[in-house]
């Protein structure tokens, strides 16, 4: 189990084209920078470039601790948060 | 154990899981099994083959807790869920669902409910290699209106 510091950070993690337009499958950032979903989306628009693009788009689906979660939820340090596109398994 | 889930990049035998949907279901007499393969064309253009991902952990759970919505809904035995990911070829298996029950209707149900379920819900991502490059897949709107029958 992480301890101290660590377990504040938030991992965040990209899937499918969100990871490849990204160019990065997971970022951490701290619990300080993100209260909820909308708050993380508006940390990483801000970030502006494929970041800006990715988030502001509305088809975007999004799981907290692998369950699925509407944006309105709330985050905890040590949470582990996943941004994807509509899924096309099967 | 009367529930299997697995997700594997290597292909699976049909005929080796339906042998364990066999095992210890004596009083089941009705067997469905569903394989989803890879086709060679897709939304018009020619398929050469498929790349697919998944969230290794959520797609796991995602499957098992299908699999026991299923066994809420319906009386069924056992329940086998295979879906491979990575490079997979023209006529390459992807997905195998198996369902036991003492009756037909439910072994039916029960397998396409986990399907259409499947479909909208696991974290599972196509993507496709074409004549122009490759792409991926975008979720078919037909999809969620075959799940919300259930």
């Amino acid at each position: 189990m992480a301890i101290g510091k660590t377990k504040q950070n938030i991992k965040v993690l990209f899937f499918a084209q969100f990871r490849e337009q990204l160019g990065c499958e997971q970022i951490a950032l701290s619990a300080s920078e993100a209260g909820s979903i909308e708050e993380i989306k508006a940390n990483l628009i801000s970030r502006g470039g494929q970041f800006e693009k990715v988030f502001s788009s509305a088809n975007l689906l999004v799981a907290v601790n692998q369950q699925m979660v509407s944006s309105n939820s709330t985050i905890q340090g040590g949470d582990e948060v996943a941004f994807f596109p509509p899924v096309t398994g099967g | 154990m009367n529930t299997k889930i697995t997700i594997q990049t290597k292909d699976f035998s049909p005929g080796d899981e339906i042998n364990w949907l066999e095992q210890e279901t004596s009083g089941d007499g009705a067997l469905v099994t569903f394989i989803g393969k890879v086709r060679d064309h897709n939304q018009g253009q020619e398929v050469a083959n498929l790349f697919l991902e998944h969230y290794a952990g959520m797609a796991e759970r995602c499957l098992e807790n299908i699999a026991d919505q299923a066994r809420a809904r319906w009386q069924v035995g056992k329940i086998c869920i295979i879906h491979r990911v990575g490079e997979l070829n023209i006529n390459d298996n992807i997905v195998f669902v198996g369902v036991t029950s003492a009756h037909r209707q439910d072994a039916f149900y029960a397998s396409q409910f986990i399907m259409d379920y499947l479909k909208i819900n696991a974290p599972f991502w196509k993507k496709e290699q074409t004549p122009r490059g490759s792409r991926w897949v975008e979720a078919k709107q037909q999809d969620q209106s075959e799940a919300q029958k259930w």
